[in-house]
């Protein structure tokens, strides 16, 4: 019986427990005795009862379950020998996994051949694909885990049903006028909401532990000083199967060309984003703010791809054509740039920039600047000698949050910055940058267990640590400065 | 003002008034104002430009050339052997292409002896003529011997050609389309044979090598797929998690560290999810690679924070006197929370969800990483099967040399960024129609 099945069955039982205590309550409230909880709350206590542990239950069985056949099958597979015709026992597994998988779609009573060469065709005519060297003796293995699967399916579901059965009746017994069902519901509700919140804490320690394991067995056949002081990146393409033949992965070049392109974009972006901020806050009628800020959230709300390809099809060749027509010969901006990458990722920030110092220039309080125009400061200076410098832990902060935005950008360096690991100074050059490399490793067809694949991964420890550090950072000072004012 | 009299006055008074460089201050107060309107106007400028070159690049992709023809269905191309009641892949072997060309031959009036001029005339016709056609006789075996009309599509080339986008000066050995084969569009033109239709192909056809047979049907389905997930999964544990931090949450450590984790979370790179649901979901609990389903994963834990962010932010936003109210007239805690506190910031919970979604439904990076870059050509029948994403098709586009290609890539912006706006006014409105200020 297929899980979703038992879990569809489980639901119902819920449901029809929902009902009858719901019903039961409500007949038991004569008007004599004073209630402790409205009916509808012994309903729910029956629901939770008769579906949460039997939930579980499933779940651990359905992982436990698929364990056992794991074993089962390799204890049923014949010993490997020097002439096995399956490279590895866990491809051997997989094998008769998929072909266990592929027996089920063929219809009840046909007569089952002994070869495999037999049964291609009919596993075809139900448009089941299977290997090639698929063996004929995994056929008997298979037809056994199928049964074996069944019967532990089977057994799962009716312990399953049972102790749905069981909690439905333990919570229909226990409703009494004076039972508290709504302080039993409300504290399942509140270990929901407090599951629902660790999610964050789940994710952050997932992606240190995922790209941590990985990053430890790519330093395994690297050493991390190669990596990290490294100034070449040259990782050899190694196909699936080859073996892969040593490269040398040196992170500088990325980093320098990450640092460098993220400088450019800021350069754009900081006085860009601050001023409209300024002019916003300070200046501007509220008609012209009710048209613009819109306008620039618009900007905001555009995906990166599209500024990639803007990059890479229309600002690049412009800018390439306009150097070449300028010198009158070769061109001396590249199609794909630092410069072309940051500019364009400097426009993508300058709403980012502007809508947090937004934030914080608003939260200087209205006494400072009264104080300044009453001395007769005009409006430009009020800004620059007393908000400014007010905001100034503020901006920093903002200008931190940029940066990390501006350093773990994808999509626009991918189509804009180059694939090729330079280390230069011309910004009118490509350059490529970690996130570049992150895509390129992890795209097309790689052997996961070769050092250029898992390289990917101690790139993208390396990213993460370095927007972690900026983003706190940032998120401690923004924070130390509101309060400051508040 | 003050400092116009100072000229006349020198001669007249003893003291001056002190120069505080009132005119320099006021050049630096103007220039400043410029200063900030240029800002203003770069980030204007830029978002016009690239606005303006994406639609003026991309609006030709909703029309496609199409050759209405008279096919006739011959029984000697489809089955010269006349076996198909015996073996049905007769019909789906069939020389299709052949029916569309002899239909050309004729309608131009070409000599099929003529061996040059019909070299000439190959890649006139897409190869999806073949497709086309096969579909149309395995509806209905019967039209086998007669002759239907059919719009045939027009190869890439013509596509352009017709146009207007092939530039007929450059010299004839470098552009794509001879000068023959001009003259016959030019001929079909004439006739009102040939002529551009809705492309509704844009939206309907998965991926293939030819431009013009190939669209964002299986792209916009995988899409679908991910913001229904996100959806059902980020907003419920997006409130229940802010509702805990917000309303029950005593401020300790534990709360602490959830609060900093959640703010670091929506500023980590989005490409990092990407590596989390390669390491994870594919790797370690062997999930389907290039699925929906583990996109969908994936876009979920990446818009949490956002939706988590807004949803504190309208939950602190209702006034205390209401939670004061509901608590007074005996409701529990977890009553005043669902019954009191939620509906009344449900707007603004919606707002950043429809934000969150937009941003996700915009997001690329983290889906090159778990394999949607995928050449897809059959539609995703559930969320497991292989699919792509509009994002990641527009990113496939782009890697593709050919100029139709880019067309259809600037188109597929277009439809991208229409949907995001929608969702964004959505957002805004709902904002503007149920904003309460207290």
């Amino acid at each position: 019986m297929s899980s979703l099945l038992v879990l569809a069955i489980i639901i119902a039982i819920g449901v029809v427990a929902f009902v009858i205590g719901r019903q039961r309550a409500a007949a038991q409230d004569t008007g004599k005795v004073k209630p402790h909880s409205r009916a509808h709350y012994h309903g729910w206590w029956a629901f939770l009862l008769a579906v949460l542990p039997a939930v579980l239950l499933l779940a651990v069985w359905d992982i436990g379950s698929s364990f056992y056949l794991d074993r089962h099958i390799h204890a049923a597979l014949p010993e490997r020998t020097a002439d096995s015709k399956v490279a590895s026992e866990a491809l051997d597994a997989s094998l008769v996994k998929s072909l266990a998988k592929g027996l089920r779609r063929l219809d009840a009573g046909t007569p089952l051949p002994a070869t495999f060469a037999e049964l291609q065709p009919l596993l075809i005519a139900k448009g089941v694909a299977l290997a090639s060297d698929t063996q004929d003796y995994m056929i008997p293995i298979a037809v056994d885990a199928n049964t074996v699967q069944d019967r532990l399916g089977l057994f799962g579901a009716v312990v399953t049903f049972a102790l749905s059965i069981a909690g439905a009746f333990y919570a229909l017994r226990q409703i009494a006028p004076r039972a508290r069902a709504r302080n039993n519901v409300e504290r399942l509700m509140l270990w929901g909401l407090l599951a629902a919140s660790t999610i964050a804490i789940l994710t952050t320690v997932g992606i240190v532990l995922s790209m941590l394991f990985q990053t430890i067995t790519f330093f395994e056949s690297v050493s991390p000083m190669s990596f990290f002081f490294g100034t070449v990146w040259d990782p050899r393409f190694a196909a699936a199967g080859s073996g892969g033949s040593q490269g040398q992965f040196g992170l500088i070049p990325l980093l320098a060309g990450t640092l460098y392109i993220a400088a450019v974009a800021l350069l754009v972006a900081v006085p860009v984003g601050l001023m409209s901020a300024v002019y916003m806050s300070e200046y501007a009628s509220r008609s012209v703010r009710s048209v613009v800020k819109p306008a620039l959230e618009l900007l905001a709300g555009i995906p990166t791809i599209v500024y990639g390809i803007f990059a890479v099809v229309t600002l690049g060749p412009f800018l390439r054509d306009l150097s070449a027509a300028l010198t009158g010969g070769s061109p001396f901006i590249q199609g794909q740039s630092i410069f072309t990458a940051g500019l364009v990722m400097g426009v993508m920030l300058i709403p980012v920039v502007s809508s947090l110092s937004d934030d914080i220039i608003t939260a200087v309080p209205r006494a400072m600047r009264d104080g300044s125009l009453g001395l007769g400061a005009t409006r430009s200076e009020t800004i620059k000698r007393v908000i400014l410098p007010a905001a100034l832990p503020g901006i920093v902060g903002a200008i931190l949050l940029t940066a990390s935005r501006a350093i773990g950008e994808t999509m626009i360096v991918v189509l804009a910055a180059g694939v090729a690991a330079n280390l230069t100074a011309n910004p009118f050059e490509a350059m490529t940058t970690i996130t570049v490399k992150i895509v390129n490793q992890l795209t097309g067809d790689l052997e996961f267990n070769s050092p250029q694949t898992l390289v990917a991964f101690a790139l993208g420890l390396t990213l993460f640590a370095l927007t972690l550090v900026m983003n706190i950072v940032a998120l401690y000072i923004v924070r130390k400065y509101r309060e400051q004012y508040e | 003002m003050t400092d116009i009299p100072l000229d006349t006055m020198a001669g007249a008074v003893a003291r001056p008034r002190r120069d505080i460089g009132l005119k320099a201050r006021y050049a630096a107060e103007r220039r400043f104002r410029i200063y900030g309107v240029i800002a203003i106007s770069v980030g204007l400028a830029f978002l016009a430009i690239m606005l303006i070159t994406i639609v003026s690049k991309g609006y030709t992709a909703f029309w496609q050339t199409t050759v209405t023809l008279p096919i006739s269905f011959d029984e000697k191309v489809i089955d010269p052997s006349n076996k198909r009641a015996t073996d049905p892949s007769v019909l789906i072997k069939a020389n299709y292409p052949k029916l569309a060309e002899n239909a050309l031959v004729a309608k131009l009036g070409i000599d099929p002896a003529n061996k040059p001029m019909m070299l000439k005339l190959k890649g006139f016709l897409s190869e999806g003529a073949r497709v086309q056609l096969r579909d149309i006789v395995s509806a209905d075996p019967s039209v086998i011997g007669t002759t239907r009309d059919v719009n045939i599509l027009a190869a890439a080339n013509l596509d352009s050609a017709f146009k207007g986008q092939i530039d007929l000066s450059v010299d004839e050995a470098r552009r794509k389309v001879s000068n023959q084969q001009i003259d016959w569009m030019n001929k079909l033109k004439a006739d009102g044979v040939m002529a551009e239709h809705f492309n509704t192909g844009l939206f309907t056809y998965g991926a293939s090598s030819r431009p013009e047979t190939s669209g964002m049907g299986v792209a916009i389905i995988g899409s679908f797929y991910m913001m229904v997930i996100v959806l059902v999964l980020a907003l419920p544990i997006g409130v229940a998690a802010s509702i805990y931090l917000e309303e029950f949450a005593k401020k300790n450590r534990f709360t602490d560290l959830i609060e900093v984790n959640i703010n670091n979370l929506a500023a980590v790179p989005s490409i990092v999810f990407g590596l989390l649901g390669l390491a994870v979901f594919i790797n370690f609990l062997g999930m389907p690679r290039s699925a929906a389903f583990v996109g969908g994963l994936v876009l979920t834990l990446m818009t949490l924070p956002t939706i988590i962010i807004a949803t504190r932010a309208a939950l602190a936003a209702v006034p205390p006197s209401i939670r004061s109210a509901a608590l007074g007239l005996g409701a529990s805690k977890m009553q005043m929370v669902f019954q009191h506190i939620l509906p009344l910031a449900a707007p603004g919970i919606l707002t950043g969800t429809i934000i969150g979604l937009a941003r996700a439904l915009g997001e690329t990076a983290p889906l090159l990483l778990i394999g949607m870059v995928a050449f897809v050509a059959d539609y995703p029948k559930t969320p497991f099967d292989p699919a792509t994403a509009l994002p990641v098709q527009i990113y496939m586009w782009a890697n593709e040399a050919e100029r139709a290609f880019v067309e259809r890539m600037s188109g597929a912006i277009i439809i991208l960024l229409v949907f995001l706006m929608a969702m964004n006014i959505t957002a805004i409105v709902l904002r503007r129609r149920f904003e309460r200020r207290w």
